[in-house]
């Protein structure tokens, strides 16, 4: 691989990182609008306000950039771009046509998985360095949302990489067939209310909620700073829709698949991004402690039972 | 001095680097940020030696899981920000634990170092270390999982969560 194929391998990817979040942030703002009788942004840029989150990102980058006096400076400005770094690697590894990925490692589906999980410290790191109790409370109720939510993710991914037989996310297109739609349902299930949680979206959203918290660990945080966490909310919902799509629902599977993988890919992947708003309108807040229970006493189980169930469909069927 | 050579005298240097600085900082946080660094590098050293799954397993369990683990519960106990007096020790102690960990890694180099010779790396594909772990490796691996359950009810025990005692707690 040459220089300038890695080069325009990891613009694309940068590319994905800086668009795809902006189209899922916009379809929020109108999805959300529209559910509730409302009609959401519409004077910026003219046509049902599409400029709308332009708009906010030269209101970001004209903010003060502070950083509070008690806070510990260098994590405190490190914590954004720790928070943001592992969905652009995550987003890198999706393969969206058949023998396209921006990046391709033989273990992906793993990859993936311990790249997100690495983002949780970036929201640790501002919770702790930004010296104040909001966002120390908040920090601290999002990383035991994240390491209760992270366990069923991570078996729900594990079986239906066992159902494909390989840690490959390419390998597991290849390997899904419809069939799957019923065998690896409540692993999917598992995943979609995880993958919510995991970016501690409503109704997972106790950990930075403003009636409650302020902002949590993001209270202190302006401008530049501020705009990459959210940015790293949009791109985590973009790569958990896109992981959905190709693990469970087929990723470029479909007709002309040679043609329009892509297209598929990107299909599948809106209609989870569209669900995870949906949710977001529909559900009101968690409690901190239904938000363990559900975890620790559904999820779980399920997700074990799912793998269970997995295994008996693998041995079966080889 | 092959590429490969020069990535693993790098992330080797990484990992000592923050190793270092993760034992010798004098806030209890950064520490806990710093052996993130050592743990990552040391994810890079294996998947220099060509172990992928294994650099995998560890960005996932260890990162993702312990290093997080361990933050939360300096949040919960004591971790302010600044330097802190308390944690500091006297010289003595300071001598002591250089002489240990000086000894530990002696005694490890002394072990180690004889059987460095240029051996043919076996290809450690997740199938071939998935074959090893369930067949060769299979008590052992069982066993520990045993251990870890033991101590994971141990740690019930300890935090007083038996409903034994409702009324003298």
């Amino acid at each position: 691989m040459s220089l300038l194929e890695i080069s325009l391998r990891s613009l694309a990817a940068l590319a994905a990182v800086l668009v795809l979040p902006l189209v899922a942030g916009q379809a929020e703002h109108k999805v959300m609008a529209h559910m509730q009788g409302r009609l959401g942004p519409m004077y910026a840029g003219g046509f049902h306000g599409w400029a709308q989150l332009v708009a906010d990102g030269v209101k970001f980058v004209q903010k003060e950039d502070i950083t509070p006096a008690a806070a510990d400076r260098s994590v405190f400005r490190l914590a954004p771009a720790v928070a943001l770094i592992p969905y652009v690697i995550a987003i890198a590894l999706l393969p969206i046509h058949p023998g396209l990925a921006a990046a391709e490692v033989p273990g992906s589906v793993l990859l993936v998985l311990a790249v997100i999980g690495v983002g949780v410290l970036g929201t640790l790191m501002a919770g702790w360095a930004s010296a104040n109790k909001y966002a120390l409370v908040g920090g601290m109720r999002s990383a035991a949302q994240l390491l209760a939510y992270e366990l069923p993710l991570v078996l729900s991914v594990a079986s239906v990489a066992m159902a494909a037989g390989t840690l490959s996310l390419a390998g597991v297109v290849e390997a899904w067939t419809p069939w799957w739609l019923v065998w690896q349902l409540p692993g999917a299930i598992v995943f979609l209310i995880a993958a919510t949680a995991e970016l501690q979206r409503v109704p997972f959203d106790a950990p930075i909620a403003d009636s409650e918290v302020v902002m949590g660990p993001w209270t202190e945080y302006t401008g530049l700073r501020f705009a990459f966490f959210m940015l790293a909310e949009y791109a985590g919902m973009v790569v958990m829709g896109l992981l959905f799509g190709i693990l469970w629902l087929g990723g470029w599977q479909g007709p002309f698949a040679e043609q329009l993988g892509w297209l598929w890919t990107l299909l599948k992947g809106a209609l989870i991004v569209l669900l995870i708003i949906w949710i977001r309108v529909s559900w009101p807040r968690m409690r901190e402690d239904q938000l363990q229970r559900l975890a620790w006493t559904v999820l779980v189980p399920l997700a074990l039972a799912q793998l269970a169930l997995t295994a008996i469909g693998v041995v079966v069927t080889t | 001095m092959t590429g490969l050579d020069l990535a693993f005298a790098t992330t080797g240097l990484i990992t000592a680097a923050a190793a270092a600085l993760a034992v010798t900082t004098r806030h209890v946080v950064h520490s806990a940020l710093w052996l993130v660094v050592t743990l990552l590098g040391l994810a890079g050293c294996y998947l220099v030696l060509g172990a992928e799954l294994v650099a995998l397993v560890q960005v996932l369990v260890y990162v993702g899981a312990v290093v997080v683990l361990v933050i939360v519960a300096l949040m919960l106990t004591r971790a302010p920000i600044g330097p802190r007096a308390e944690h500091t020790t006297g010289p003595a102690h300071r001598v002591l634990a250089a002489c240990v960990g000086a000894g530990t890694g002696g005694l490890v180099a002394a072990v180690l170092l004889p059987t460095a010779a240029r051996t043919p790396v076996r290809p450690g594909g997740s199938e071939e270390l998935a074959r090893q772990i369930f067949s060769t490796w299979v008590w052992p691996f069982e066993l520990l999982s045993l251990l870890l359950l033991a101590a994971l009810v141990g740690a019930f025990a300890v935090a007083g969560l038996t409903t034994s005692q409702e009324g003298t707690r």
